[in-house]
């Protein structure tokens, strides 16, 4: 981050939310373009309009990060219930680019089907919806964000209309959806039944000193359990991550990409917030000690992902128990906020996981809708000496997978050795033991993939490749990610001292 | 920014030649290869370090700058280099070039491919031998790994993939078990240093500001054993030491030649040489203590090595089991700890890095000839490829330590200083040291056996193919790693006094060092 002397500061303070409205404001235009002229032959431009929408959000976003406003506090609007801070544009610039990406590589993976101006304003109000619970400081404003990211995303699973597996998992994930609103709903009206308020601050003002929790500890108990589940949920964390491998499986895979990678990450956003802002440790240690819950669930996933994922036959749905997987190391930046050590490296590598996460992951999925346009099939066997054919998508492919498996090529590197110099340093060694065996058995399934491509012999189905051609827009989707993710390697420090300074802004520790 | 030049310009030419018409990809690796090797032999001529690098000695082409702050730990990008590390990279710019051009007649599908990990591999080799900081180093280690699954996955012989895996997995376990290993001294080590630089790390060990870890469960000593334990594991994989062998034999019978060149000649290097800058660097006291079971693997790796080569009909197997017997030396010469058992096992890391480089290259030529390594199947070859047979005899002599050539002089060093050497009480190290020796009368044995089987006497060929003269191409790199391995055996004491034991000096104690010097000033 360049240091400055003073935070600038933005006239009127509502123009701090410019990312979010930017994606608002896209999502509507590209309503009103479609009513006015319905045709096919606009295609191309809606889906350039959306890029555009998302990556001038983007920009928007990592302009301001690196400018610091935000720094500190951050810009408090609508009496406190959205907060503008480090975090919340870090987390922007997240979601920002991996849009870019998805609307990019959507493109060509969407071609000869219709209603593309659906799907795409669908991706941008999703992704809104992201943006605003990177702000969100109030549970309600956190539950309205949180529907709206979710109600588009029910659609954009099942988006393929025509297509069973499309219609299935937008099912199966709209109805654990919806149980896991009401479920998270209800703990939100419980915590409020204790505590009286529904902005964060204001929770953990009512929780300080522990009258409440004499009384109320065991309601308030059943609400942050209820709240967690939620969180689970949305980052597919044990125990609610089956919808997960269903969902990515069907849906269509730019959409796959979209999910597992940003709408985990606000899932993970949201929980930091509420967790750390509203439920202080210190505070609530003696009714739920919920980094006891975090350091159990870390474990639990981030295991039972790598194996599911070392089972499959099918390469999307190994992406989504491994995008389970990672869920699990993430959750390390919740449970290793022991009180010992730095927190705000424990928090700011699950940060900045989450951002290399983002292209590495969006990376592999765009990789596999790549697959899919060709109509080369979903299993390993089936991506036999695809590298023959496309030896550049292949590059990109290898750089996801190894960077995903923790090999020194891209980000991915790094920001698990933050995650477990934060895990060791806090004082539970044991669980970054746990992620560090997961991490090198994940080279097993990952290099699975690797070995398809390169050392195996094609078996005679690449020949549809030659009929489909090289899509331009997925193809430079998937470069644009893997080249994010090799420069990250170098490059990570431009980001985590920004991650660091927000995480401990959060975490309210002095600078 | 010399080391930074030169990683940069193997990976620049690596991503050229990668996405380079596969016709011209073999000639265009090899002209870009020479910018490198010519950049190393600069530097190697104007080499001005003095001392060892990780214990205040000044550093040749030294580079340092913060990369990343985290926490209690600054990241820096540290390069540089000594005169341990600076032969090395010498050795590895050659005999990547040399590899290239022994690559040009077997390699004959996705060339560009191939060359651009070839050139891939090198960056990364280089990167190991000049980072300073732990995870500038790690990076590069990990690193290696990639193009090397690739390079056996893909055009190896008919069991690679297996191969492939079994080496990708054993070298990443190995690297996780070293990992955890010096991670367990980094936090020991706690406030007393503020980054991961080797230099800084080996300092505060050396001064014993090693501390207890897990609250006091484990105290500093017992941390040092088993980060001891841990890292020579994890680096006794790459070398390879008995019992941690069995992934080496596979991946260079599996390999396609140039690729065992390179594995033999310099990815062995990477793990001794790891194993001189951690683990018997950093820990002396530990390495000392344990001396009498290191010792033991030594000799066990150098005799049962040779007796695995024994056991053999493959010429490639052969030399591949002998690696292991020769890497056996590197370790005697390492727990010596004498300036010349260490300064010895460097320059057998340099001589052996050439020799088997050789045996390999010659093995590949007959290959591309006759498509078989069996001894069995061929017999007086040396009527029909007599320039081939005539380097292999000369490589199969350098490796039975005939004077005047590089191994002798490597051996000879290794002995001289493990004979002198104090570290097991009583005469025991001059006892390990005389089983050791046994080691070269077996090499001896086999290779000549093996030779008089397939290269001499009357001709006979099983086999469907045509025996020719092999092309000027293949030749050339045979010859040039003769004329290097005469010359550093006949002339070593540029390398071996004016580089390597001058870094190896301030490892040893003082008084030693001075014993050492003062009887064997001369050349050997």
């Amino acid at each position: 981050m360049i240091p400055l002397q003073q935070t600038p500061t933005l006239a009127p303070d509502w123009l701090a939310l410019t990312p979010a409205l930017l994606l608002g404001v896209f999502a509507l235009l590209l309503f009103v373009f479609d009513s006015i002229d319905p045709d096919e032959s606009n295609d191309g431009l809606l889906a350039g309009l959306a890029t555009v929408g998302s990556v001038s959000a983007a920009v928007v976003a990592g302009v301001f990060l690196l400018l610091g406003i935000g720094a500190g506090d951050g810009v408090s609007l609508y009496g406190g219930q959205l907060v503008v801070d480090g975090m919340a544009l870090f987390f922007m610039l997240i979601f920002t680019s991996v849009a870019s990406l998805v609307c990019l590589g959507s493109i060509d993976y969407l071609e000869g089907h219709d209603d593309i101006a659906g799907y795409y304003s669908l991706v941008l109000l999703a992704t809104t919806g992201m943006a605003m619970m990177a702000a969100s400081n109030s549970l309600a404003t956190i539950f309205v964000s949180l529907e709206l990211l979710s109600l588009p995303s029910y659609g954009l699973v099942a988006y393929l209309k025509n297509n069973k597996g499309s219609v299935e998992a937008g099912m199966k994930y709209f109805l654990v959806g919806a149980l896991s609103s009401a479920v998270f709903a209800y703990g939100i009206s419980l915590i409020y039944g204790v505590t009286g308020s529904l902005l964060l601050s204001e929770v953990a003002g009512a929780l300080q000193g522990g009258e409440v929790l004499t009384d109320l500890g065991g309601i308030f108990g059943v609400g942050v359990l209820m709240v967690a589940g939620g969180f689970a949920f949305k980052t597919a964390s044990v125990p609610f991550h089956f919808w997960a491998p269903e969902a990515y499986e069907g849906a269509p895979a730019p959409v796959s990409a979209f999910l597992s990678s940003a709408s985990k990450a606000a899932g993970f956003v949201v929980a930091f917030r509420v967790f750390i802002v509203a439920f202080p440790i210190e505070s609530v240690a003696g009714t739920i000690d919920w980094v006891l819950l975090f350091q159990v669930l870390a474990v639990v996933t981030m295991t039972l992902g790598n194996f599911a994922a070392a089972t499959q036959e099918n390469v999307k749905r190994m992406l989504a128990y491994s995008s389970v997987g990672h869920a699990g190391y993430v959750l390390i930046g919740l449970a290793a906020l022991t009180g010992q050590g730095n927190g705000e490296i424990v928090l700011g590598a699950g940060m900045i996981h989450l951002l290399v996460y983002g292209f590495m992951n969006t990376g592999a999925f765009l990789f596999v809708a790549l697959v899919e346009y060709w109509g080369v099939g979903r299993t390993f066997e089936d991506y036999n000496g695809l590298a023959t054919k496309a030896p550049i998508a292949c590059v990109a492919m290898t750089v996801f997978m190894f960077s995903l498996a923790g090999l020194p090529i891209g980000g991915g590197f790094l920001s698990k050795y933050y995650l477990l110099a934060g895990a060791v340093g806090a004082g539970v060694w044991w669980l970054a033991l746990v992620a560090a065996v997961n991490s090198a058995l994940s080279l097993f399934y990952y290099s699975r993939v690797v070995k398809a491509m390169w050392i195996e012999e094609p078996n005679g189905n690449l020949d549809r490749i030659d009929v489909r051609g090289y899509p331009t827009g997925l193809y430079a989707a998937v470069v644009i990610a893997a080249i994010a993710t090799v420069v990250l390697l170098p490059a990570i420090g431009i980001f985590s001292g920004v991650a660091f300074e927000a995480a401990s802004a959060v975490l309210q520790i002095a600078p | 920014m010399m080391i930074e030049a030169l990683v940069g310009l193997c990976l620049v030419g690596a991503l050229v030649v990668f996405f380079a018409p596969d016709e011209y990809a073999g000639k265009l690796a090899f002209g870009w290869s020479l910018l490198p090797l010519a950049l190393s032999a600069l530097m190697y001529l104007n080499f001005d370090g003095r001392g060892n690098a990780l214990l205040g000695g000044s550093l040749a082409f030294e580079e340092q700058f913060t990369w990343i702050a985290l926490g209690p730990y600054e990241l820096t990008w540290f390069m540089g280099l000594d005169g341990i590390s600076m032969p090395l990279v010498v050795l590895s710019t050659l005999l990547t070039t040399l590899a290239i051009l022994s690559a040009w007649t077997p390699i004959d599908e996705r060339r560009n491919q191939f060359y651009g990990l070839v050139l891939f591999l090198e960056g990364s080799l280089i990167g190991v031998f000049g980072a300073l900081d732990f995870f500038v180093w790690f990076v590069f280690w990990e690193a290696v790994l990639i193009p090397m699954y690739f390079l056996v996955g893909i055009w190896g012989g008919a069991r690679r993939k297996y191969a492939a895996i079994k080496f990708f997995v054993y070298t990443n376990i190995a690297s996780l078990v070293l990992f955890i290993g010096f991670f367990g001294l980094v936090f020991g080590l706690g406030d007393s240093i503020s980054s991961l630089a080797l230099p800084e790390i080996a300092t505060a060990l050396r001064a014993g500001e090693l501390g207890p870890l897990a609250g006091g469960l484990i105290v500093p000593e017992q941390l040092r054993l088993l980060a001891f334990v841990a890292m020579f594991i994890g680096f006794g994989v790459k070398v390879p030491i008995v019992p941690f062998h069995t992934w080496l034999p596979d991946a260079h019978v599996e390999a396609p030649t140039p690729i065992s060149v390179l594995l033999a000649g310099v990815l062995l290097k990477m793990g001794t040489y790891a194993l001189l800058r951690f683990n018997f660097t950093m820990l002396p006291e530990t390495a000392r203590s344990l001396a009498v079971p290191i010792a033991a693997v030594a000799v066990i790796s150098v005799i049962y090595g040779a007796l695995l080569a024994l056991g053999q009909s493959d010429l490639k197997r052969i030399v591949a089991y002998s690696s292991v017997s020769s890497m056996g030396y590197v370790i005697l010469g390492l727990v010596a700890y004498t300036s010349y058992g260490i300064g010895g096992a460097t320059f057998q890391m340099v001589s052996h890095g050439l020799i088997s480089g050789l045996m390999f290259a010659c093995v590949g030529v007959i290959y591309n000839v006759t498509h078989t390594r069996e001894v069995g199947d061929m017999a007086g070859l040396a009527d029909e490829m007599p320039l081939t047979v005539g380097a292999l005899v000369a490589g199969a002599f350098a490796y039975a330590g005939l004077p005047l050539m590089a191994g002798f002089a490597a051996e000879f060093f290794i002995f001289v200083g493990a004979f002198q050497s104090t570290v097991i009480a009583g005469n025991g190290m001059a006892v390990m040291t005389a089983l050791a020796m046994f080691g070269i009368v077996i090499v001896a044995g086999y290779l000549l056996w093996a030779m008089q089987r397939s290269l001499f006497g009357p001709f006979r060929f099983d086999g469907d193919y045509e025996v020719t003269r092999a092309a000027r191409h293949d030749i050339a790199p045979l010859v040039v790693l003769i004329v290097v391995i005469i010359a550093l055996g006949t002339f070593p004491n540029d390398t071996f006094f004016r580089m390597i034991t001058d870094a190896v000096g301030p490892l040893v104690d003082g008084a030693t060092a001075e014993a050492a010097l003062g009887t064997g000033g001369g050349s050997p």
